[in-house]
C-alpha cells in the first residue's frame, strides 16, 4: 500500500470483559474510499468510535496521518465525522450547526462562514434548509446535514456511519454520488460503516469485513472482487444476500 | 507561515478587470484571501466586467472555492459581469461542484413581519395553547370515567413506584423546607408581637398560616419542582422517541396507561406531604417560641390546639388535592405536547414547572377567597 492514511494494528475492542472485535489491522490508502461491512451487531459502528477515538481500545493502536485520533490538534481536527443519526444540535439551526466548527477553528468573519455554510448546505441539496431546526427535519436531511457539518472544515478524511440507511433510493444514489465527486475531485478520503450492498459496491474501492460470531475480520479487498471469488460462506451469503439455512 | 497563495487585481480598462489568483488556496488561508477578494470586488460598479483568473491556481479545497463562489454570486447580484476564467480541468470541476459556474437569480427580498402580525400569533398561539389544556383535561375526566367502568385498564403496577418517588422520597426536603419557612416566619412575628407583650400569638399566626396556606403551598411548590418537571421530560422524551406512538399502535391510550397513574400518585402523596409540612412549619414556629419568645413547650401546642381548627387542616388538605391534581395534569400535558428533540424536551419541562407554579398560586388565592367569602 502506498500512502496509509489509517493506520489500524492489532486493535481489540470491546467493554467490561467482553470482546466484540479483536486483532483487527488494516490500513486506509489516502484518497479512497473504505468501506466497514457487516451483518447487524458485528461491530462496525463500535469500530468506527474507537477510530474516531470515542473510546479507548481494550489492546492495539490506531494512527491517522501518524498521530492518535484523540490527540490534541493545534490547526484543526484531523477529520470530519458524520453519526448515523446526524447527530446535530437540537438547539442550533441546520445553518448554525454546519458553522460551528468554523467559528471554533477558523478566524474568518461572519459573512464568510456564512458563505461557506450555504455552499455546503447547496452541495448536500439542503440551500432550502438553512433556517431550519433539526426537529424539523426528516432523517435523511439529518444526515445530509451531518455530512455538511462534518465536511465544514475541508478535511482530508471523513468517517460516515450508516450513510444511506432511512434513505429514498434516489437520495441515497445522489449521496453516493457526492461522496464519490468529493472523492475524485477534492481527493477526500472516506471511511463509510454500512450493510447497503448497493452503495458499496458503487462507492467502495476497498472494504472490510466484520464477522459478530468470530469478532474478527473474515474477508477484505475490493468488495466486487469478494462477491466474485470468496469461498467463505459467510461472506459469500453476505454479499449474494443468500440464506446461510436459516429458515422461519 | 505565509499564504500558499497569491492574488493581484488587474484592470484592463475603467470597466473590464479581473482578479488573479496563483498557488494552492486552502481553508486555512481562507481569512487573509476573503479580506484581499472583498476588498477588490468593492471596487467593480455595475455594468461592470469582474472576472477570476483561475490559470495560476494550483489546487483549491471547498472552502476557498465557496467563497469565490459566494463573491461571484454577489458580484451578478449587483449587476456585474463575473466568471470563473482559465481554470485547468481539476479546479474547473470544483468550480462545478460549488456552483461556480451557474446562472445567479436575484434574490427576493422577504417582507418583514410586521409587530400586529407578531402580536396576532402569539395570541393565537397562547389560545392554542389553553385548548389544548382544556382538551387535555377533558380526555382526563373521560378517562377517569372509563376506568370507573374498566378499573383494569389503566397501568396499576406503576402507581406504587410513582407514589415513593414523589412521595416518601420528597419528605426529607419537604420536611425540611417548612420547618425553615416556620422559623423564619415565626422569628418575623416575634419581633412584632413582643412590642405588645403578645408573644404566645405566635402560636396563633404560624398555627393557622402554615395549615391554611404554606404547608400545602411550600408542599406543592417541591413537588412541581422534582415530580412535576421528572413526569414533563420522562414523557417528552417518550413523545420525541415515538415511544407513545408505539403505545398507541398497541392499544394503550396514553392517558390511562401514563397520566393517570402519575396523577392519581400526586393526588394521592399530596396530602400526606401536606401533613407533614404542617408539624414541620408548627415546630420550626415552636423552636423559635420556646428559645427567643420565652414560651414553654406546653403552652406553645397548647394554643396551637386551641387556635387551629380541624377545618384549618381540612382546608389545606382540600388544597393540597387540587395542587396535586394540577401538577399532574400540566407535567403531563406539557410532556406528551413536546415536539423538537432534546431542546422540545427543555422548553416543555421549564414551561410545565412555571406554568404549574403560576396554577398553584392562583388556585391558593382563589380558594382562600372562596373559603373565607363561604365563611369557612
Amino acid at each position: 500500500m502506498s500512502d496509509p492514511l489509517v493506520k489500524v494494528e492489532a486493535l481489540t475492542i470491546g467493554w467490561d470483559g467482553a470482546v466484540l472485535v479483536k486483532d483487527a489491522t488494516f490500513e486506509i490508502e489516502r484518497g479512497s474510499i473504505f468501506v466497514i461491512l457487516g451483518g447487524s451487531g458485528s461491530g462496525k459502528s463500535t469500530l468506527l468510535r474507537y477510530l474516531v477515538g470515542l473510546d479507548d481500545p481494550l489492546a492495539g493502536t490506531v494512527t491517522i496521518d501518524g498521530l492518535a485520533p484523540d490527540q490534541a490538534v493545534p490547526a484543526r481536527p484531523l477529520f470530519g465525522v458524520m453519526f448515523q443519526s446526524g447527530a446535530l444540535i437540537g438547539s442550533l439551526t441546520v445553518a448554525e450547526n454546519v458553522a460551528l466548527p468554523l467559528q471554533e477553528w477558523t478566524d474568518l468573519p461572519l459573512d464568510a462562514i456564512g458563505a461557506i455554510v450555504a455552499a455546503k448546505l447547496r452541495l448536500v441539496g439542503l440551500e432550502r434548509a438553512e433556517a431550519q431546526m433539526p426537529s424539523e427535519l426528516s432523517g435523511g436531511m439529518r444526515k445530509r446535514a451531518g455530512i455538511a457539518r462534518a465536511m465544514a472544515l475541508e478535511p482530508d478524511l471523513l468517517f460516515l456511519d450508516e450513510p444511506s440507511s432511512g434513505l429514498d433510493p434516489v437520495s441515497a444514489v445522489e449521496l453516493d454520488e457526492l461522496i464519490l465527486g468529493l472523492n475524485a475531485q477534492l481527493g477526500m478520503t472516506f471511511v463509510v460503516v454500512t450493510h447497503d450492498l448497493e452503495s458499496t459496491f458503487k462507492i467502495g474501492q476497498r472494504c472490510i469485513m466484520l464477522d459478530g460470531e468470530s469478532r474478527s475480520i473474515i474477508a477484505r479487498g475490493d468488495p466486487r472482487v469478494l462477491r466474485d471469488t470468496s469461498e467463505d460462506p459467510r461472506v459469500h451469503s453476505f454479499f449474494n444476500r443468500t440464506s446461510q439455512g436459516v429458515t422461519p | 507561515m505565509l499564504p500558499a497563495f497569491a492574488i493581484e487585481h488587474v484592470r484592463a480598462s475603467a470597466e473590464q478587470a479581473e482578479i488573479r489568483l496563483h498557488g494552492r488556496l486552502k481553508l486555512a488561508d481562507a481569512a487573509p484571501l476573503w479580506t484581499e477578494l472583498r476588498r477588490m470586488e468593492a471596487t467593480a460598479a455595475r455594468g461592470h466586467r469582474l472576472d477570476f483568473e483561475m490559470s495560476g491556481v494550483r489546487r483549491i479545497d471547498g472552502g476557498a472555492m465557496a467563497l469565490l463562489a459566494f463573491l461571484r454570486a454577489g458580484l451578478q447580484r449587483r449587476g456585474v459581469t463575473s466568471e470563473f476564467v482559465g481554470a485547468d480541468e481539476q479546479v474547473q470541476k470544483i468550480i462545478h461542484l460549488y456552483g461556480g459556474d451557474v446562472v445567479v437569480a436575484r434574490l427576493r427580498r422577504r417582507r418583514p413581519i410586521g409587530t400586529l402580525d407578531q402580536l396576532g400569533r402569539a395570541t393565537l398561539g397562547l389560545l392554542a395553547e389553553v385548548r389544548l389544556g382544556l382538551a387535555f383535561f377533558g380526555q382526563m375526566l373521560i378517562s377517569g370515567v372509563g376506568l370507573l367502568r374498566a378499573p383494569r385498564s389503566a397501568n396499576w403496577s406503576e402507581l406504587p413506584s410513582t407514589m415513593e418517588r414523589s412521595g416518601a422520597d420528597a419528605v426529607p426536603i419537604v420536611v425540611l423546607i417548612n420547618f425553615l419557612v416556620g422559623v423564619a416566619m415565626a422569628f418575623q412575628a416575634a419581633a412584632q408581637l413582643k412590642r405588645f407583650g403578645a408573644n404566645v400569638l405566635v402560636a396563633d399566626l404560624i398555627g393557622i398560616s402554615v395549615c391554611r396556606e404554606l404547608g400545602p403551598l411550600m408542599a406543592a411548590i417541591v413537588v412541581s419542582g422534582r415530580s412535576g418537571a421528572a413526569f414533563a421530560a420522562e414523557l417528552g422524551v417518550m413523545q420525541v422517541n415515538g415511544e407513545i406512538d408505539a403505545l398507541r399502535t398497541m392499544g394503550f391510550g396514553p392517558m390511562r396507561y401514563l397520566v393517570v397513574p402519575r396523577t392519581l400518585a400526586l393526588l394521592l402523596v399530596m396530602p400526606l406531604l401536606t401533613l407533614l409540612a404542617d408539624g414541620a412549619g408548627v415546630l420550626g414556629g415552636l423552636v423559635v417560641g420556646v428559645t427567643s419568645l420565652d414560651l414553654t413547650v406546653r403552652g406553645y401546642l397548647n394554643e396551637t390546639a386551641r387556635v387551629v381548627t380541624l377545618l384549618d387542616i381540612a382546608t389545606g388538605l382540600f388544597k393540597s388535592v387540587v395542587f396535586g391534581l394540577a401538577i399532574g395534569l400540566i407535567a403531563c400535558e406539557q410532556g406528551l405536547a413536546t415536539t423538537g428533540g432534546a431542546e422540545g424536551v427543555g422548553r416543555r419541562t421549564t414551561s410545565a414547572v412555571v406554568f404549574t407554579l403560576f396554577i398553584l398560586i392562583l388556585a391558593d388565592a382563589v380558594i382562600t377567597i372562596v373559603f373565607r367569602v363561604a365563611g369557612l
